[in-house]
């Protein structure tokens, strides 16, 4: 009897004091591969509000932005997140690349040293995070330098890592080759855009978080 | 003109990586093509993208890196254990890792089994190659009316 209230007032004690954690998930991947198309479509899923803008031109996110208590429930199980979209890690940026979309030169060198900024950033938030979704571009070849050394870190860091081809409503899109390039990885295949195959998204995000 | 320079692991086999990625980046910096034995591990290759956003400007607008080294799938368990100790007293040299300057390698495209590098320079056609002009056929129906007019 002793014993159960000992561990009663516990229990109650550590709930009133104790900080709720948040799992910290972060979004990671190359520039252009949906990252903040799939976060805003989490948050208006669950808060019911974007976390950015999204756009044509590579580097649209160019600082991490995070939103805190994301309550996000499946099958019985609710677990609160802080989402956290990261800008597109790459190796180069041509400002020039940029004025192919009628930028100027002088907004395209800004947004070029923008984006030079937050990849060093995004890097830097890598240690903190409890979870990582890799964003990959299903049309694209996932066999890219970038994609390796995230995932490869991820691996380094013992980070639990799901990866997820976006982009599946498009012609072009290969799930089948992401897979076959990361087959230690579970990797779903979804169109943020469209808000298609959502639902194994959480499933294999619960299952990963175990 | 490609240059490649050739980075034995004995080169920098000796630096931490900071000293690494600075030997490497310097070379790219250079408009040369690095082809280094063996590769760089996780955190190198992060400190490198993050040491080559720090660097990029007008004349220098970062790298394409590309790496490839053997699968080790197959492998027994008593080789898999020499290997891993080779690796443990010599260091991981298996691989080969490229590194080249973006303003001169376009795209680095990997697959399981190859390594494709498509550069920016425009390579020119040596005088003793001629090319044979071909001139376009006429249609079969404009042949027959040019016949007919002969005749």
């Amino acid at each position: 009897m002793i014993r159960f209230l000992k561990d009663f007032t516990k229990r109650v004690l550590a709930q009133l004091f104790q900080k709720k954690k948040h799992i910290k998930l972060g979004f990671y991947g190359p520039p252009n591969s949906g990252k903040t198309t799939i976060c805003n479509r989490i948050c208006k899923d669950w808060l019911g509000e974007k976390i950015g803008t999204v756009s044509k031109i590579p580097h649209e996110t160019r600082e991490v932005v995070m939103k805190e208590k994301v309550n996000i429930k499946h099958k019985n199980r609710e677990l609160t997140f802080n989402i956290i979209d990261t800008p597109g890690i790459a190796t180069k940026i041509d400002y020039e690349d940029f004025m192919k979309y009628k930028m100027s030169a002088r907004a395209s060198k800004d947004r070029a040293k923008e984006a030079t900024k937050g990849v060093i950033e995004a890097i830097k938030w890598l240690d903190d995070m409890d979870c990582v979704v890799v964003v990959l571009d299903s049309t694209l070849n996932p066999y890219s330098q970038v994609n390796i050394t995230i995932i490869g870190n991820l691996a380094a860091r013992d980070i639990p890592v799901l990866v997820v081809g976006n982009k599946t409503d498009l012609k072009k899109s290969n799930v089948k080759k992401i897979e076959n390039a990361f087959p230690q990885y579970d990797v779903v295949g979804v169109s943020a855009e469209k808000g298609s195959n959502m639902e194994e998204f959480y499933e294999s995000l619960f299952k990963l978080l175990k | 003109m490609l240059t490649l320079q050739f980075v034995p692991y004995a080169d920098i086999e000796h630096l931490d990586a900071q000293g690494r990625i600075a030997k490497l980046l310097s070379i790219v910096k250079d408009d040369k093509i690095v082809l280094m034995q063996g590769r760089l591990r996780p955190e190198e290759e992060t400190l490198l993208i993050q040491r080559t956003m720090e660097q990029i400007a007008d004349e220098f607008k970062g790298v394409e890196i590309c790496t490839i080294f053997p699968q080790e799938k197959d492998l027994q368990f008593l080789k898999r254990i020499k290997k891993e100790m080779v690796k443990a007293i010599l260091g991981n040299r298996d691989g080969i890792t490229i590194i080249g300057p973006a303003n001169i390698v376009k795209e680095i495209k990997r697959d399981i089994n190859k390594i494709e590098l498509f550069t920016k320079t425009t390579i020119s056609r040596p005088s003793n190659i001629r090319v044979k002009r071909r001139t376009a056929k006429k249609p079969a129906r404009r042949r027959a009316k040019a016949r007919r007019r002969r005749r």
